[in-house]
């Protein structure tokens, strides 16, 4: 049986085995899911995999120095300094294994992102998942694993762990070590052994720049992952899961933070409880005039801060561009303060002026992978570099990221869709997209004969933007409303949407209506384009239009366009009536022909392989 | 008759400026119209019912020709011409009985019992509409009945005038009383339809159900109304229905009635429907293939509730009952609203004129005010009578109508 398979179900149990933390990680090694009950008495049952994963962790190490005949190592060898004896443990070994536990940072950071939303770590994760499989039969008890020998590759390690073999069970260390240092971390907020935990983030570190010069043979992601601040910043700026507005304790942090002050909308719906519902209309004048108490968020965030937040800037693209700009212009003003080190201290800034813009609004996702691009940048700096030099090469790195993935990835797109666009087409198009825009001029220009059919939809009525441009260059537009779609459906031979993000189940994550638009489509057996830059891809998976969304003003539906008096003015002061105002849908996979990417024209259920394949580079 | 002429007139004018909105005030008007119209016509002594179904053809081909989206005025005018023929038959065959029962007064029937059956398969094959169950009991008299009464009522009005010539004048009188009668009933039909429907709530609403429904419907609220007066709590999603909005009066009138309503755009009922426990609308009119011409967005609407398995459940007074079939609906039953609900004129009006500018205009705004929804979308239908599956329709539509009046613009000659 294929090695990878089980290994992979394990990977996320051995997660909360712990071992370092006195109190409540054995308890967890026992109540680990119900499958690792087993676990308890490891060496009893080697065939199971599942009891695999106390075998893993530092105290195995220890026993595998003691002996076997240690089945409750994990809950015996509960202190501190195996963190020492785990990596004494490995040096004996070889060479191999003693360049092992340096490398681990890197591995582990992707592993710690995978909690969160690190895409680049679908490859990452894929890999130490493999490793691990490899790596239990090559632990502790190694006479067992052999005569488990269910799997080759298992035996060969164990039985020598030779220079072929040793990538994994470096992995395999690392992982150890990974989890070793979760456990501590969450025993540091215990503050049972402060002392011993901070130790040892500081001895990471250092390995880990040994490692930089070290690892030649390493896999890519790993060496890039190579130098990063210690841990303790690093949490800090990992993605967490994405705040959920339910759970009070962490809504009431968040606000402590918060720099714009926020009221609770009084009539929330009660299905997006876990969405920001936030009175709108007095935080801009809120923001304006606090402007100069606002000491840690830089100028130009500010100010795109504030366009945000009026809507000027409503296009993920320039919403992205223009953020990715402002913190160009923060790294430019930046001065590393005495005693702290650039990486770590820009990082953090960086990290407050998110928190500022997505208070302004909810970043989008492929803002959130800018981010997530910026600051590996950041944290890959070296610390021996000059600051001035860093600043630069940061400042380039910004702008090769805008111009290689939004503004030639999108000329690039261009160049693709427009072949699908052919004289005497009817392309359908639903509200306004940078990128839809494009395309449509572009082939505009090369002279094909088509029409634009332009569907909107309230509140935004972003189509009548893309209509006027569109009868500025003189092309010719039917426009109409969204429920109007099934109308005009007949007339159109293709649809065109924009997206705000691809999920890597394939479903098309973009302005609420697209999810219909591509529904009467698929009815009228008419193929849906969706075009989207590959940066704005996630490995996020999501059924529903529900668990996350972005919710608008409310306001703007009780009012109608072009009537004085409307009927749901005082909507507010009624506790029976709520106004939802959904900023996103999700559209299925099935109603999506293809996705035109800068990589070419994918089928939906391709986009997981762009993830995985062109994802890890970025970060 | 100048007073009819004038009525009409009126009608006509505000049919065609679209003064009159909604299927139901439509139908009631065109039933007192109708009414009126029956009482003010002078009646021949001699095939009185087909004088009457003829006027009565001609104002509806008229009637409908102002407003061909309008179905309501086509069905009330069908459902008053069924009204006639059926009275008449009535009358025939009470006369044929009274007669045949008096003794063997008539020349062409020899047994009175036959007569009598005759008169009874007349009365069946003239009431109902042709089934296998009628064939089968038409059979033993069947010749005697084909000889006695012709089975079109077209040909009734010549019975008539072998049967009967007695009381003339009393029957005359008394056709065009049941007549008036019988509308006055379909008028009070018509008026009681909502309370009829929204009866039925609490059997299909339970106990916090989620309700979707889009832009804004009598019949829905009274539905909605009701479910909640007998005491159901539930939650209703109102999409808002545009480019009319009137979605905002519905949840504004739900509210009041103290329903937790959420209001939603158009273009978040795909996003939303996944919590949605049934999709409740209004219709336009029901096509005779079980099909919909609703308000526009609900061919959306009935795709997302299909996709989710959500029942889509429509609302409809029998008077929206159309005993056509519809072709090419969403082009020939619809009409095309005027533009500026879209959009402001503004800057865009100058692409948009075709007197204007050289070649034709750039930009052409599409405002439909109907969809069609197909019958496969529809779960079912809920009218004053019961509920309904889709496939039913056809057969609702024999109750209600009769198969000569179906095609009311080619009047026959006479």
């Amino acid at each position: 049986m294929d090695p990878r398979r089980p290994s992979r179900v394990i990977d996320p149990k051995v997660r909360k085995v712990g071992f370092f933390t006195p109190g409540p990680p054995p308890e967890r090694t026992r109540s680990s899911p119900a499958a690792t009950t087993p676990a308890q008495s490891p060496i009893s049952n080697p065939l199971s995999p599942v009891m695999i994963p106390p075998a893993r962790h530092a105290s195995d190490n220890l026993s595998r120095a003691v002996g076997v005949l240690v089945p409750t190592a994990s809950q015996l060898h509960v202190h501190p300094p195996a963190d020492s004896l785990q990596v004494g443990s490995y040096t004996l070994s070889d060479s191999g294994f003693s360049a092992s536990p340096t490398r681990s940072p890197s591995s582990r950071i992707g592993i710690d992102g995978e909690f969160s939303e690190d895409s680049a770590n679908w490859m990452k994760r894929d890999n130490s998942g493999r490793f691990a499989a490899a790596f239990p039969t090559g632990g502790p008890d190694l006479t067992q694993a052999i005569e488990a020998s269910n799997n080759e590759d298992g035996g060969d390690v164990a039985k020598e762990p030779s220079q072929k073999n040793s990538k994994p069970l470096k992995a395999k260390t690392t992982k150890a070590e990974r989890r070793a240092l979760q456990e501590a971390q969450r025993a540091a907020k215990a503050s049972a052994q402060a002392p011993a935990q901070t130790s040892k983030p500081v001895k990471q570190a250092n390995q880990k720049n040994d490692v930089s010069q070290l690892a030649s043979s390493s896999v890519v992601h790993e060496k890039k992952g190579g130098d990063k601040p210690p841990i303790k910043d690093r949490k800090k700026e990992m993605p967490r899961t994405r705040m959920q507005f339910d759970d009070k304790s962490r809504v009431e942090k968040a606000q402590k933070r918060s720099v714009i002050k926020q009221t609770e909308a009084r009539n929330r719906v009660e299905l997006f409880r876990h969405l920001p519902q936030y009175e709108r209309g007095n935080q801009l004048s809120d923001l304006g005039s606090s402007f100069f108490q606002i000491d840690d968020v830089h100028p130009a965030v500010y100010k795109v801060g504030l366009q945000f937040l009026a809507g000027d800037i409503m296009w993920s693209n320039a919403r992205c561009i223009a953020m990715l700009q402002a913190f160009q212009k923060v790294i430019e003003d930046y001065s590393t303060p005495p005693e702290k080190t650039l990486a770590i201290d820009l990082s953090a800034k960086i990290t407050t002026s998110v928190s500022f813009l997505n208070e302004c609004r909810p970043l989008s996702i492929s803002m959130g992978n800018a981010n997530r691009y910026l600051k590996a940048r950041i944290r890959k700096i070296n610390p021996a570099q000059d600051e001035s030099e860093a600043k630069t090469s940061l400042c380039l790195e910004i702008d090769h990221y805008i111009q290689a993935k939004i503004v030639l990835a999108d000329k690039q797109i261009v160049m693709h869709a427009v072949t699908k666009i052919c004289d005497g087409d009817v392309i359908l198009t639903y509200g306004s997209s940078s990128l839809i825009e494009m395309i449509i001029l572009h082939a505009h220009e090369l002279r094909r004969q088509f029409r634009v059919v332009i569907v909107d939809s309230r509140p935004n009525l972003e189509g009548q933007q893309l209509l006027r441009k569109l009868i500025e260059k003189g092309l010719s537009c039917t426009y109409t409303h969204i429920n109007a779609v099934s109308y005009i459906m007949h007339e159109a031979t293709k649809i065109f949407l924009g997206a705000a993000s691809v999920f890597s189940n394939g479903t098309v994550y973009s302005t609420v209506g697209s999810a219909c638009i591509a529904m009467v489509a698929d009815a009228y057996r008419v193929p849906v384009l969706v075009c989207c830059e590959s940066y704005k891809f996630h490995e996020r998976v999501q059924l529903d239009s529900i668990c996350s969304n972005e919710l608008g003003d409310p306001n703007v539906i009780s009012k109608v366009p072009g009537r004085k008096k409307n009927c749901l003015d005082d909507w507010a002061s009624k506790e029976n009536l709520q106004l939802l105002n959904l900023a996103y849908d999700v559209t299925p996979a099935d109603y999506v022909s293809t996705i035109v990417t800068e990589y070419g024209m994918i089928p939906p259920s391709s986009v997981p392989v762009i993830v995985r394949e062109f994802g890890q580079e970025l970060y | 008759m100048p007073d009819t002429h004038a009525l009409v007139n009126d009608f006509l004018n505000k049919l065609k400026k679209r003064k009159i909105e909604g299927s139901k005030a439509t139908a009631k008007l065109t039933a007192e119209l109708l009414r009126s119209v029956i009482s003010q016509q002078r009646l021949p002594h001699t095939n009185q019912a087909g004088a009457l179904i003829h006027a009565i053809k001609a104002i509806g081909e008229q009637l409908t020709a102002a407003n061909s989206v309008e179905v309501a005025v086509g069905n009330i005018v069908r459902r008053v011409l069924h009204i006639i023929r059926e009275e008449d038959v009535s009358l025939t065959t009470a006369s044929i009985g009274g007669l045949s029962l008096q003794g063997l007064s008539d020349d062409e029937e020899d047994n009175p019992l036959v007569s009598a059956a005759a008169a009874a398969a007349a009365a069946r094959t003239t009431l109902r509409p042709p089934s296998l169950q009628t064939l089968l009991e038409d059979m033993p008299p069947h010749s005697a009945a084909a000889a006695a009464i012709p089975h079109s009522s077209s040909s009734a009005g010549d019975s008539e005038d072998k049967t009967k010539s007695t009381d003339k004048n009393s029957r005359s009188r008394k056709l065009k009383h049941n007549v008036i009668e019988t509308v006055n009933e379909l008028i009070q039909e018509i008026a009681t339809c909502h309370e009829q429907i929204a009866e039925q709530a609490v059997e299909h609403i339970h106990q916090n159900e989620v309700i979707l429904t889009l832009g804004s419907s009598g019949t829905v609220i009274k539905f909605l109304c009701a479910a909640k007066e007998k005491k159901r709590s539930f939650r209703v999603f109102v999409a808002e229905g545009a480019p009319r909005y009137q979605g905002h009066t519905l949840a504004k009138e739900l509210v009041s009635r103290g329903l937790q309503t959420t209001v939603i755009t158009d273009s978040a009922v795909f996003a939303m429907i996944s919590r949605v426990n049934m999709v409740i609308v209004g219709a336009h009119a029901v096509m005779a293939n079980g099909g919909v011409i609703a308000p526009v967005g609900l061919n959306m609407v009935a795709l997302a509730a299909q996709r989710h398995a959500v029942p889509f459940v429509v609302l409809a007074g029998i008077h929206k009952l159309c005993p056509l079939y519809p072709h090419n609906p969403e082009v020939l039953l619809n009409e095309l609203k005027s533009p500026s609900e879209l959009l402001d004129f503004g800057e865009l009006s100058d692409c948009m004129d075709f007197s204007t500018g050289t070649g034709p205009p750039l930009l052409h705004v599409a405002n439909p005010a109907f969809d069609y929804v197909p019958p496969k979308l529809v779960s079912l239908f809920i009218t004053d009578t019961g509920g309904h599956n889709p496939s039913y329709m056809y057969r609702l539509i024999a109750d209600y109508y009769s198969a000569d009046d179906l095609v009311l613009q080619q009047r026959p000659t006479c």
